[in-house]
């Protein structure tokens, strides 16, 4: 198709390429961002992998890994009782260590949004501003037609106006990849406005907009950066990785691409925008690394849970058990800490 | 306290068993030398670590007569196999050691250890491995049939990658069948000498790996010894001048490497953040001690800005400071000398007009500690954009066609190295066919691998380490 669609106006798409907004405007825009080597971008993420983090600063590391984790369940066997066992897991991780920081949000399929909001009780943040250590746990709740993203636009956005009706604080939306591929970036754009439209609340807030760019399928490092760019310039507050459904998930050099396009972002604007990788990650050892690299990249005042999440499950545990071994100088086991 | 700050994360020294003295490895074994003995220091403390030998010309004599012995009687007899099979035990060794010989490194040269782990040792055993595994294939090197070795090699080499350097010239001499005389520089004598400890290890035969220490006197009566028969050196400009001078009508054979001034090139059409994170490991990599360190950035005037805003937010991200911590980025300056030196090219630089920038540093109380430092409205007619300064300094200068950065990147007496920056990969072909520089980088910078050779022009020197043409400088019939 070669009629430029004029595409949805978005605050942030207006101010970058001015009134234009169109296809042809936006395809010339991303196509135009600087190529990425791949060696050299592996090599860099595997250099911020050697730093060796001990001591005091891994103790912080630690807790702020917990503060920055989106605990998730996304099976379809996800039942209530599934998530409250899962929100249980939320509000005290480490029964063993009442000193240990909750999560900062739970993630789960929009269907099980009540049942999230109702165990976290007043631990729900509902809506408010959330600090680490302030006890507050946000619920996220994937929505567009999750993992896939094949459904009507009209679907989407019930899916989304559902979930944030039932009290989820934070949307995460996946891209339609499909029209991504086939360049059709107007259409990823107008839906991720669109979405965004569809996560105001009745009092005029937003849910907070996580953009799944789902890199397993973008494939290219090219792709992935003028993905990123887009999610943002239609109005993402956050850009993720992955769904956890496709592999690869989140990697450590797709990681650093994304928060280099949020730097480069900020450069621009003075705007953060948050990246969460998701899927993957399951050791400490891992995340201390994707720690590195976010305060290396962007800097630390990105480690805050507005700025930066985990998408995990298994992680949390893995980290329970190394704060253990700090606090008593030995390892103990996977039967010490608790499966949700 | 900041994530930022890490917390100290120190590699152990434990394992690292020095002696307080070391004398010469002459003939399979550690003797005496009758010049004065003196201590190497460790450059980020200014600690003694050990006391070492220097060898006189009575020394020199000794150590090539051994040299010369084992090579008549003992290994041009072995067969290629046999020869490799010394080699690759060697190898092994260094492996074994790795850790051991990485932490030494650091010690007695500055650098951190995470170079000296990462890159230092592990090619150095990739060196041997890959000479070892030419040891019985020479008659296929291309040089003809039953290439001859040339016998005893006197071998001078520098500071700044002590055992890497010990491996480029070492292993493809001994693969070649020669016997070798080695010089290691005087400020980083440690490794060379524990890797004579590994030449015991290894049980090769006596005398085919000596190594002498001193300074540069004793280097001189290596090289002008009248029974070596092929000189093979790696320094400076300067110091290889003297020797091609006295090495001139001897008929002994000459390999020289020496200085460099690189352009690293970067286009309008690069990958950004790699060509940062590029122009930042070819000049602060080992201190910007690296004789094809990408010292001159040539950067195309469109994005001129924009690169050097980048660099100078990328620059506030190295820790420099303990080389032994494994977060350190950027170590201690090798020598007072050395840092001397950079110091006063530096002041010029700012006396020419060109602008300063280094980034906040704290720097421990005692060692050799010079900041990571750019300068910016560079002239192609500045002394620092002309000398090499051997040194964390990069000069930035632009360029606004291709015709010009070619121009400007071989508008220098030097030729090692050159680097270019494109996402167009025909840019990058039709240029690195112009520039005049044994090795280009496309993409990338400061990669080595012992199956490439290395090498440079002009006042760079001549010869090629690495790969085949490697074996060509220690064999008969070889070029070179």
């Amino acid at each position: 198709m070669t009629i430029d669609n004029a595409v949805s106006p978005a605050q942030r798409a207006l101010a970058v390429l001015g009134d234009d907004v169109t296809e042809s405007a936006l395809k010339r825009y991303l196509e135009g961002l600087p190529g990425v080597d791949a060696t050299g971008l592996e090599q860099r993420a595997a250099a911020l992998g050697t730093r060796s983090i001990k001591a005091a600063s891994k103790a912080w590391a630690l807790d702020r890994i917990i503060e920055l984790i989106d605990l998730t369940t996304l099976e379809g066997a996800d039942t209530p009782g599934k998530v409250r066992s899962l929100v249980a897991k939320a509000l005290v991780p480490d029964a063993t260590d009442g000193s240990t920081p909750r999560v900062a949000a739970v993630c789960v399929y929009g269907d099980m949004v009540p049942f999230a909001v109702e165990a976290l009780g007043a631990a729900h943040a509902a809506g408010r501003a959330t600090e680490p250590g302030d006890g507050l746990v946000n619920v996220a709740a994937v929505a567009t037609a999750f993992p896939s993203g094949r459904a009507s636009l009209a679907v989407k956005l019930a899916d989304t106006a559902d979930a944030v009706a039932a009290g989820a604080d934070e949307i995460d939306m996946v891209i339609d990849r499909g029209a991504f591929l086939a360049g059709r970036y107007g259409t990823v754009f107008d839906e991720i406005v669109a979405v965004k439209e569809a996560c105001r609340r009745a009092d005029g807030s937003y849910a907070h907009l996580k953009v799944i760019l789902e890199t397993g399928e973008l494939n290219t490092y090219d792709n992935v950066r003028r993905a990123s760019w887009l999610s943002i310039l239609a109005g993402g507050d956050f850009i993720k990785t992955s769904t956890g459904k496709v592999s690869p998930a989140a990697t450590l050099p797709v990681t650093l691409l994304m928060l280099e396009v949020v730097r480069d972002w900020h450069r621009l604007t003075g705007e953060r925008i948050g990246v969460k990788p998701a899927g993957g990650i399951r050791s400490s050892k891992d995340a201390i690394k994707y720690l590195v690299t976010v305060a290396e990249t962007v800097g630390e005042e990105w480690l805050q849970p507005h700025l930066f999440r985990f998408g995990a499950s298994s992680l949390l545990n893995d980290v329970l058990l190394q704060r253990q071994k700090l606090r008593s100088g030995h390892y103990s086991g996977a039967d010490y800490v608790t499966i949700d | 306290m900041s994530f930022l700050d890490y917390a100290p994360a120190p590699e152990s020294t434990a394992l690292l068993n020095l002696r307080p003295e070391y004398g010469l490895f002459i003939d399979g074994e550690f003797t005496d030398g009758h010049g004065e003995s003196f201590a190497t220091i460790s450059p980020a403390t200014e600690k003694p670590i050990a006391r070492v030998a220097s060898a006189d010309a009575s020394d020199i004599d000794r150590a090539v007569a051994a040299a010369r012995k084992a090579y008549e009687k003992r290994w041009s007899t072995l067969s290629g196999r046999d020869r490799g099979k010394y080699l690759f035990r060697i190898a092994r060794l260094v492996q074994e050691r790795a850790r051991e010989l990485a932490v030494a490194e650091s010690l007695d040269n500055g650098k951190p250890i995470k170079e000296s782990r990462d890159v230092d040792v592990p090619l150095v055993a990739a060196w041997f491995f890959y000479y070892a595994g030419w040891a019985d294939k020479l008659d296929h090197a291309g040089l003809g049939a039953n290439p001859r070795a040339l016998g005893v090699a006197g071998q001078v080499i520098p500071w700044n990658f002590p055992l890497l350097m010990l491996a480029w010239k070492i292993a493809p001499a001994l693969a070649a069948g020669n016997t070798v005389v080695l010089k290691p520089a005087e400020t980083t004598p440690l490794t060379a000498l524990l890797f004579a400890e590994i030449v015991q290890q290894a049980g090769l035969p006596a005398g085919v790996v000596n190594i002498v220490t001193g300074a540069g006197e004793t280097g001189r009566a290596l090289v002008n010894h009248t029974d070596v028969n092929k000189v093979a050196f790696t320094g400076s400009t300067a110091v290889g001048r003297e020797i091609a001078r006295a090495v001139a009508g001897t008929g002994k054979r000459l390999t020289l490497e020496l200085g460099g001034k690189a352009a690293n090139i970067v286009f309008d059409d690069a990958p950004i953040d790699q060509a940062i994170e590029g122009i930042v490991n070819g000049i602060f990599f080992n201190q910007g001690h690296v004789c094809c360190a990408g010292s001159r950035l040539l950067v195309q005037e469109s994005i001129h800005d924009e690169v050097v805003d980048r660099l100078k937010a990328r620059l506030s991200t190295l820790r420099v400071g303990d080389p032994l911590d494994k977060n350190t980025d950027v170590g201690a300056i090798n020598s007072a000398e050395q840092l001397e030196r950079i110091r006063t090219l530096s002041e010029i630089g700012e006396a020419e007009g060109a602008e300063r920038w280094s980034p906040a540093c704290e720097f421990p109380e005692n060692g050799f500690w010079f900041a990571p430092t750019i300068f910016t409205n560079v002239a192609t007619s500045h002394r620092i954009a002309r000398e090499e300064i051997f040194g964390p300094v990069l000069s930035v200068l632009t360029f606004r066609t291709p015709a010009e950065a070619i121009a400007k990147a071989n508008n220098t007496p030097y030729g090692l190295s050159a680097g270019i920056w494109s996402e167009k990969g025909s840019r990058i072909l039709a240029v690195a066919d112009k520039l005049r520089a044994g090795v280009v980088w496309a993409n990338t910078f400061n990669r080595f691998d012992p199956a490439s050779p290395f090498g440079g022009y002009k006042e760079s020197g001549f010869g090629r380490e690495g790969g085949r043409h490697g074996l060509a400088a220690y064999l008969e019939g070889g070029v070179r």
